[in-house]
């Protein structure tokens, strides 16, 4: 083997031009199929954050919906009678959770469970002159928002714990603040669907990137919301619970809304169309990925193939002198086998290089105010795959020609001269 | 007499493109060691295709042959590449160095394929067999440097590493000169007189033939004639 080696690597120099050519085709493959998916990725993760980072993995609510257990059902006259009941309203919804302080105290025990924070939301009207903006208005956990939910990164202005520190206080989306020509500092009037009128000092800006979301929402602590609603300390109308695997959610959603009687909303069945969109977008890459390389496969094969016809002789006496078939294509085997490993490592080397340089272009978008140049994961399977899928393709490419010269008949070339 | 080290029996070789032709009607050869043999005859009389069902490199034959007492015929591909690196050496009409490679390496080669001694021992071996020819000097230099009579004195090295039962060689002389060709033929006949080495060759230049220990001559595909001369001294 050896031998061999030494032999297909001498013949490699002798051609070093043709060599380096289908190298660096290796090279090239590598290095986009490297960087496309890195920079892919950084792209998908810095999409896919701007919703899940904002979304619980599980929320937990009530939904206001007509009581699936009617009165008349209860009476015990005509048991098996179908009754049909016409125009049901839902009556005296409460959106509040109830036991919410025995649900939170069984969510602190649960090893699944990264943390929890409660919300009370409440649609509201901001009143700007004689126009009514319609909105949201959500209490949170500053604290416990900030390392649960990233909630610092979307206040673009102004300090997240204020709405906690300074009474009265309320962050509003930022188009929704341009709206209203507020600022920082400014104090907005607010009513409620009671029609409860409260004036609120601005003391941040937030903006997610999602525009339509930005434009109606609003956060203020736990106390204002419940103060401008006039519920008492214990009412909740959400949990949000993040978990120690995102993917386990709906499973776990489900075991919850059985145990707690409320309705239990996964992140995946919240957000379906982003892991679509996630999806669609790594086909898309590892296509474009996987193409290249076959094409630098391709480039090997025909330089292996004029590579053999050009050695027609070399390979005749190698046979006449005792090497086998199986030696010769082993020969042309390593051959292609060379190229592929030295145009992998340069691509490698290369992509790494060609990625460091794409985290330092400038990227600003409204929509992802934390990102300053273009993301990139650096992600080791991305290498590795790169690795694997250029041995396999150079390993095809290699054969076919190997397997040529191992067939060439001595006989043939040393006579038919 | 001593067991023969070739021994052809019924040899018959046809090729079937594009009719069906036979080329040897039923050779029958045998070959002791230490002989020189020669075998001519017109072109296209099949001795060149005798020679390479000898040399086991052509296997689509009828009959049966025998190389130092193993029957080659129905052996594998791969089996047949060992008895060629282990028991012949062969020398060509285009003298086929491997360009991409020193002298010194192509006469090594066959010795590091056969793997049986240590890589100095062949280096060594390579420089004897060199110095044998009188090549000794020009053992580092890229063989494609070299002349056609100094490639065929390399080849006629490359053929003796193994130390071969057996040495073929087609047409030797055709592509060379006359001063070349003479100094060639006068390496075998060193060959054949001081290491008593056993050689087959095929060649058309019939003063080459006459000086041999044995000439077969060959017409249509039929050996037609033998002559043994007297021994060489």
């Amino acid at each position: 083997m050896k031998l061999l080696l030494s032999i297909a690597i001498t013949l490699l120099r002798a051609r070093f031009k043709q060599t380096l050519v289908a190298a660096v085709g290796v090279t090239f493959g590598i290095t986009m199929f490297v960087t496309l998916l890195s920079f892919m990725s950084g792209l998908n993760h810095m999409l896919d954050s701007l919703v899940t980072n904002r979304t619980p993995h599980i929320r937990l609510y009530n939904e206001i919906r007509v009581d699936s257990v009617q009165p008349i059902l209860l009476a015990s006259k005509n048991p098996k009678a179908y009754h049909f009941i016409q125009s049901l309203k839902a009556s005296n919804a409460r959106k509040e959770i109830y036991n919410a302080n025995k649900i939170m105290n069984a969510l602190s025990i649960d090893p699944r469970v990264v943390g929890f924070s409660r919300k009370v939301s409440s649609p509201v009207f901001f009143n700007d002159g004689t126009i009514d903006i319609s909105g949201f208005m959500n209490g949170i956990d500053a604290e416990k928002e900030v390392p649960l939910f990233h909630f610092q990164d979307y206040v673009i202005k102004g300090n997240p714990q204020d709405v906690k520190n300074i009474p009265n206080s309320i962050i509003v989306g930022k188009p929704l603040a341009e709206l209203l020509f507020a600022d920082i500092g400014d104090v907005v009037q607010v009513t409620t669907a009671a029609g409860e009128r409260f004036q609120l000092k601005i003391v941040g800006l937030y903006q997610s990137g999602l525009a339509d979301f930005d434009k109606t929402q609003s956060f203020a602590s736990i106390a204002t919301v419940q103060k401008i609603l006039g519920k008492g300390s214990g009412y909740i109308t959400d949990i949000q619970v993040k978990l120690t695997d995102m993917n386990a959610a709906p499973l776990i959603a489900k075991e919850y809304g059985n145990v707690f009687e409320l309705d239990a909303q996964d992140i995946q069945a919240a957000n379906q169309q982003f892991e679509t969109g996630t999806r669609v977008r790594n086909i898309i890459s590892y296509a474009v990925g996987i193409t290249l390389l076959v094409v630098a496969g391709f480039g090997i094969y025909n330089i292996l193939n004029m590579m053999i016809y050009e050695k027609m002789d070399t390979i005749a006496i190698l046979k006449a002198t005792g090497f086998s078939g199986k030696d010769v294509k082993r020969i042309f085997l390593l051959i292609s086998i060379i190229i592929g490993i030295s145009g992998c490592m340069a691509g490698l080397v290369l992509s790494n290089l060609l990625c460091r340089a794409i985290t330092h272009i400038p990227f600003s978008s409204a929509a992802v105010p934390t990102v300053k140049t273009y993301p990139v994961d650096f992600n080791v399977s991305f290498y590795v795959i790169a690795v694997l899928f250029s041995l396999l393709t150079t390993w095809f490419a290699g054969w076919f020609p190997a397997r040529k010269a191992s067939k060439v008949d001595p006989v043939v070339i040393i006579r038919g001269k | 007499m001593a067991e023969p080290i070739l021994t052809a029996k019924n040899i018959v070789k046809s090729f079937s493109d594009p009719i069906e032709f036979e080329v040897l009607h039923s050779v029958n050869l045998e070959i002791q060691k230490g002989e020189f043999t020669a075998i001519v005859g017109k072109s296209g009389c099949g001795k060149s295709t005798l020679l390479y069902i000898l040399s086991t490199m052509d296997t689509d034959y009828k009959g049966s042959l025998s190389i130092d007492g193993e029957r080659m015929t129905g052996l594998k591909e791969k089996e047949l590449a060992r008895v060629r690196n282990e028991k012949i050496g062969f020398v060509f009409q285009f003298h086929y160095l491997l360009n991409e490679f020193t002298v010194l390496k192509n006469v090594m080669l066959p010795a590091l394929k056969l793997n049986k001694f240590p890589l100095a021992e062949i280096e060594a071996k390579a420089m004897q067999k060199l110095q044998v020819l009188g090549m000794e000097d020009l053992a580092h230099k890229p063989a494609f440097q070299l002349s056609g009579g100094q490639k065929q004195r390399v080849a006629i090295a490359r053929s003796l590493i193994n130390d071969p039962i057996i040495i073929m060689a087609d047409e030797p002389t055709g592509n060379l000169d006359s001063k070349n060709s003479q100094v060639v033929f006068d390496t075998f006949m060193e060959l054949s007189v001081k290491f008593n080495q056993t050689l087959l060759v095929v060649t058309h230049d019939n003063s080459f033939a006459q000086s041999t220990g044995r000439i077969i001559e060959m017409d249509d595909g039929r050996i037609v004639n033998e002559t043994k001369n007297l021994p060489l001294q």
